[in-house]
Parts: structure tokens; sequence; C-alpha cells
């Protein structure tokens, strides 16, 4: 029988094997930000030890940072604490840091794929459980805690134990004005937020291999949503188009062995997956969150879905507190929902790719008065590009507020919140109660649909403005 | 990680069950930036309550919590170990601990071991009575001593080896120290280095 890409990737990485004990894994790159590294580090000191390889280690500041004013000192203390202390770190043990103001400072899952850090065939880990965007290039990629940032920082590997894998085929061709976003949020609605877990999630299939890079990170990005630690999809020319000419991709002779190698990065025909999931594209319309987890979306054409109408009872009563938290009446339009912001940014859809998007929609049209939009560029090179392209001045004209590069309002850890009661209709991955400040609500849109949003002031598909 | 083979000290009678780890520590500390300092940290609702028994100067040198079942349920912040060692405790003795919190022990070097329910309730008995009461927490022998009173107790074989060569998971891999290097070697040349 053949193997699994996932299967291949991790056996490639073994360090050491032996009975009873985890495998021992190899970690290609580690990626790391302020707010899970700072104990970490402190371990590290504490046992008199150095990072193994700052060669395979960058650290970026995204989580607390200001999107406004950034060349000033950060407000709140404890975020500049957090910061400072990464500055501290990277000095001590000699590490590369993107800094506020950086050319490369952004959110840490994409800046290690703008640089061509994240590769094909490679294991990249994270403090951060959207580590799985990286999959999106055929690695083998996910979120870990503190303690396992330090045994990377200090050992450059990992102990664990073997995932399972799960094919998840997305069969057709997506339709005008449904995007990567909305196959993803269909995927988890299928298969709910534990549905993954203990996987690894292969996506595959024709609408899969259609999408840009950007839309595939947008995939990979979520697999955490739906329970998994890790995404992935075999690299292809897409892929390969996208690494050439990178800061960090390879070069010359280098650059064609790598593609040679990369090329075997696939699973193999006769392979079975222990789990299998099957979605049509053809059908698929946008998706958009009603509850406080990712999974509780339906396509923008639907209601939002009466609790009693759940067979499940865990589900029945979760619906019944998310619809209380949400404010909303079961049966009302989905497309009726009116929201006080639009975000359109985070580490799921604050590439360059979604920022055209969005602007194509806002070009010569306004932003309802009732409504306040942020557009916050996923990191600075984002932000540069944009600005070579005219972007933010649509924006801008617009009435959008256009902002510098971080998470922003993707979560309440910086001063970009939600008040509560405020709705938003939010490209990032994430409607949590609270996530965006407390008391916030949160309806996750594609970059599309919150671009349309932001013109109507009601839950909206570009086709209405 | 030091060594852990005995261990004697007084002992912490919390007469608690189900104690979870936003009792041991809340949400609101985990934005410190340091591993250790959490000491002030630990049990902070109940300490407002001056009565409570980690008030009391009598217990102030225990270095052995002995508590009701079910501890360490609830979220799976890893300062939850962290606060009770930096305060000072080498061992909690409970008749049965929450899996992840027992996880994140062993990777500390907290010792977390398991005893029945009617050891728990002499030991209470005994400490309070007497709060210098010693007791003696061997690991090579999976025993707990207090003057009479033996009684043997529970710990992962894997987590017990561990804390008896003082190896944390770090320490661990170490010992593979030579074949990281050799692996290092054949890492291809064209994969990334961010230097
Ligand atoms: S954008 Fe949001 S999900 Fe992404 S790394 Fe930042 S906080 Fe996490």
């Amino acid at each position: 029988m053949g193997k699994t890409l996932a299967e291949k990737v991790w056996e490639s990485h073994i360090v050491h094997q032996a009975e009873g004990e985890p495998d021992l894994l190899f970690i290609d790159l580690h990626l790391v930000h302020e707010v899970t590294s700072p104990q970490a580090f402190d371990g590290l000191r504490a046992a008199g030890r150095k990072v193994r390889r700052p060669d395979l280690t960058v650290l970026t500041e995204d989580h607390n940072v200001p999107t406004i004013d950034i060349d000033k000192p950060i407000a709140d203390l404890v975020s500049r604490a957090q910061v400072d202390a990464l500055r501290d770190n990277a000095k001590e043990f000699g590490l590369k840091i993107f800094s506020l103001g950086d050319i490369d400072q952004g959110i840490v899952h994409v800046v290690g794929p703008q640089l061509g850090l994240s590769q094909p065939g490679m294991t990249i880990v994270c403090g951060d459980s959207h580590t799985s965007t990286h999959g999106a290039f055929g690695a083998l990629a996910f979120g870990i805690g503190t303690s396992e940032v330090e045994h990377v920082l200090a050992t450059q590997t990992l102990p664990l134990k073997p995932f399972k894998t799960m094919a998840i085929t997305v069969n057709g061709k997506l339709p005008e004005g449904s995007t990567a976003k909305d196959i993803i949020l269909a995927v988890i609605a299928k298969i709910s937020t534990g549905g993954g877990q203990g996987y690894v999630l292969e996506y595959r299939g024709e609408a899969i291999r259609a999408l840009s890079m950007e839309g595939r990170m947008t995939i990979c990005n979520m697999s955490i949503e739906a329970g998994a630690r890790a995404g992935m999809i075999a690299p292809d020319e897409t892929t390969f188009a996208y690494l050439k000419d990178r800061q960090h991709a390879p070069q010359g002779k280098d650059w064609d062995e790598a593609v040679a190698y990369w090329k075997t990065l696939k699973t193999d025909e006769d392979t079975k997956f222990d789990a299998e999931v099957i979605i049509d594209a053809n059908t698929l319309s946008p998706f958009v969150t009603w509850g406080t987890n990712p999974g509780q979306g339906v396509s923008i054409n639907d209601n939002v879905p009466d609790p009693t109408s759940f067979s499940n009872e865990n589900e029945r009563t979760a619906a019944q507190k998310a619809l209380e938290y949400m404010d909303l009446k079961a049966g009302m339009k989905m497309r009726d929902i009116k929201v006080d912001t639009v975000f359109l940014g985070s580490c799921t859809n604050g590439r360059i790719e979604d920022l055209r998007a969005a602007a194509a929609i806002l070009k010569g049209k306004k932003v309802a008065s009732t409504v306040r939009m942020m557009v916050v560029p996923g990191s600075a090179k984002v932000a540069i590009q944009a600005e070579q392209e005219g972007l933010p001045a649509i924006f801008k004209a617009a009435g959008a507020d256009w902002r510098s590069a971080g998470c922003s309002m993707c979560l309440g850890m910086n001063p970009d919140k939600l008040t509560p009661g405020e709705r938003s209709a939010s490209t990032s991955n994430r409607n949590f109660e609270g996530r965006q400040g407390p008391g916030g609500r949160t309806h996750l849109v594609s970059p599309l649909v919150a671009a349309a949003t932001a013109i109507t002031g009601h839950l909206s598909t570009p086709d209405e403005v | 990680m030091e060594k852990f083979i005995s261990h004697t000290g007084s002992v912490l009678p919390l007469r608690r069950s189900n104690v979870d780890t936003d009792q041991i520590i809340p949400a609101e500390y985990l934005k410190r930036i340091t591993r250790h300092g959490f000491e002030d940290a630990l049990f902070q609702a109940w300490r407002k309550d001056p009565d409570f028994i980690l008030n009391k100067p009598e217990y102030k040198d225990a270095t052995i919590l002995v508590t009701g079942p079910e501890f360490g349920t609830g979220s799976s912040r890893e300062h939850a170990v962290w606060s009770l060692m930096d305060y000072g405790f080498k061992v909690v003795l409970s008749s049965r601990f929450a899996d992840i919190f027992r996880g994140n022990s062993g990777k500390a070097g907290l010792v977390t071991a398991e005893v029945a329910q009617d050891v728990i309730e002499k030991l209470w008995a005994l400490s309070e009575k007497d709060p210098n009461l010693q007791v003696t927490v061997d690991l090579d022998k999976r025993e707990v001593q207090a003057g009479d009173l033996v009684a043997p107790f529970q710990i992962d074989d894997y987590v017990r080896w561990r804390l008896m060569e003082g190896l944390d998971d770090i320490g661990l891999t170490l010992r593979h120290e030579s074949k990281i290097t050799e692996f290092e070697k054949t890492r291809a040349a064209y994969k990334p280095v961010t230097l």
C-alpha cells in the first residue's frame, strides 16, 4: 500500500524511533511570536541552554501590536512588556526578529510564506494553533504549547505520536462569488468543530487544485477550527510558481533539485486514508456563521436555524446559547442581519489577493453610514504591495479605515476591539464569544461578503451592490 | 531538571476536591512573561480569605500538598503547575488527578503521586494535629511514609523513571543529541535558513 503526503513528510523527519516511545521528529522551521514564547525563553535561561538552531528560527511581533501610530511606544504596558521581552530574547539568543516598523513584520502566518520560508515537505511549528496555514505548501505544520516551544528551541526536534489521516476531496468548480473561505466554512459545518480531532487533513480534488496559494492558505489555516492540528495540500505548479524567486526560495541548481523532490510529495494512488469526506464545490454558495463556533455556519441564502431542528441534544443547547449570545432569532434571513463593523484582515484573509478582491467591489462605492470598516493588511509587505496597486486609496475613498499590519481585530489582545454588543462581519477565523472583544458578536465571512456587507450594512453578496 | 528520588517535608492539608486549574491560577495571570514568580497567583481567590489554610503561618513551609480527588481539572494552562512549584511544592498527593495536569506536572518536575483516599484522610488528620509532621515521598520505593503510616502510591512508569533520572523532555531528547546532529547533516541544502 502507498503512503499519504502526511506520512511521507513525517517519515522523512524521524530522528529517533523506538517501541513504546513517541517518534522524535526534526523541525525545519520554528516561527515564534511574543505571546507564547516568553516562558519558553525563560526556561532556556534557567537551564543554561542555548537555541540549537537560530538559523531555523524566526520571530515576529503580531498579536499585541497596535495598527495605528506604530512609530510610537505601545500604549498598553502589558502588551509592551510582551513585545519588549521578544526583542530582548532575540538579542540574547541571536535570533532574527521582525519588529514593528520592519518591512518584514506582520502576522507570523503571513510572513513565513511571503518570505519563501514555508516550503513543501518541511516540518513547521509555532506556538500558535493557526500554524496549520503553512500546510498549503505541502508542509506538515502545526501549533504547539509553550513547553514544546522551549523543546524546539533547545533541540530543534519534538517527540510526537503519529496522527491519523483524513482526505477532504472538494470536487467540481466554485461558482462565481464563492471562495476558499466558503469551502472551509462548509467543510467545518459538515464535519463539525471536533470532526478533525487526531487527524491531519489533506485537501484534494479539482476545486482545491484550481485555488491560488492564498486560497489554499485560507483553507489550511482553518483546519484547526475543525479540530485538526494540521491540514495539507500537495504541492503543484501553482505552489512552485508562488515560491519561485522569493527571498528564501532555493536558487539555481538547488531550485531544480528542490522541485524534483517536491514533485514526489503527493499521496500515492493506492493509499487508503483513515477517513474520507467529499464536498461538491459546484453548488457552494458563500458561507457565513450565525453562532459562536466556526462550525455554526450556513449558506448566506439560508435562514438562522431553529435550535429545535438539531437532533443531537448537545448541538441543540449549543445553538440555543449561541443565538442568545448573538441576539438572533431563529428563522430570520441571514441576509437581514445588520452589522456595525466589517473587519478585513487576519492570517485567514489578510493577504494581497483578499485585499484586491475586496477593493474591486468597493471601488467607486461607499461604506454604509452605519458601518465602520477596518482593513488591516496581514504584513507590512502586503501593505506596501497594496499601496503600489492603489488599493488603500480605494478603501479610503469608500470610507474604510486603512491600517498597519498585525492580528488586529482577529482577537481582543490589542486596541482593535469590538465593544459589548457590537456586531461584526469578519474575515478572521474564530467567532467565539468575546474573541474580538468582550461581548462582541462575530459573523465569519469571506472577503467578498465582507466588502459587499460594508456597502449595504447587512450580510450581503457582491451581486447585490 | 533535578533528580527526584525521595523528598521529606511537611504537609499542607487542603480539604477540597475538584480543584480546577482556574482555582489554582486565574486567567488574569496568563499575560505575564516569565515562567517563574507565580507563587503569589497560587489559589488567588481563596487566599483572600485570611482563614484559608495557605495563609496560616504554621503551614508556610509545607512542600507536600495533600488534596482531595479530581485535582487539576479544567483548562490546560501550564501555569497551574508553575505556580505550585514556585510556591515551593515538590509533591502533590491526591486520590485522582486530571490527565492534562498530570502530564504538565511530569514535564515540569512536580511529582503527582496517587494514593488511596483513606490515606489522604489519614494524612489530613495527622497534619492538622501536627503541622510539623514530616512526610516522606519515596519515588524509588513508590511509598509515602509518615510516622507509622506507610502507604504505596501510583505513578506512571515512564514519568517515574524520567523524574528519578532528572530528565525533562528536553533532557531526554538530548540523550539522542548525536542522532540529531547526524540528521542535521542530511538536511537538504535547498531547504531554507533564516539567518
Ligand atoms: S491573525 Fe488571528 S488567528 Fe491569526 S495569528 Fe493573529 S490572532 Fe492568531
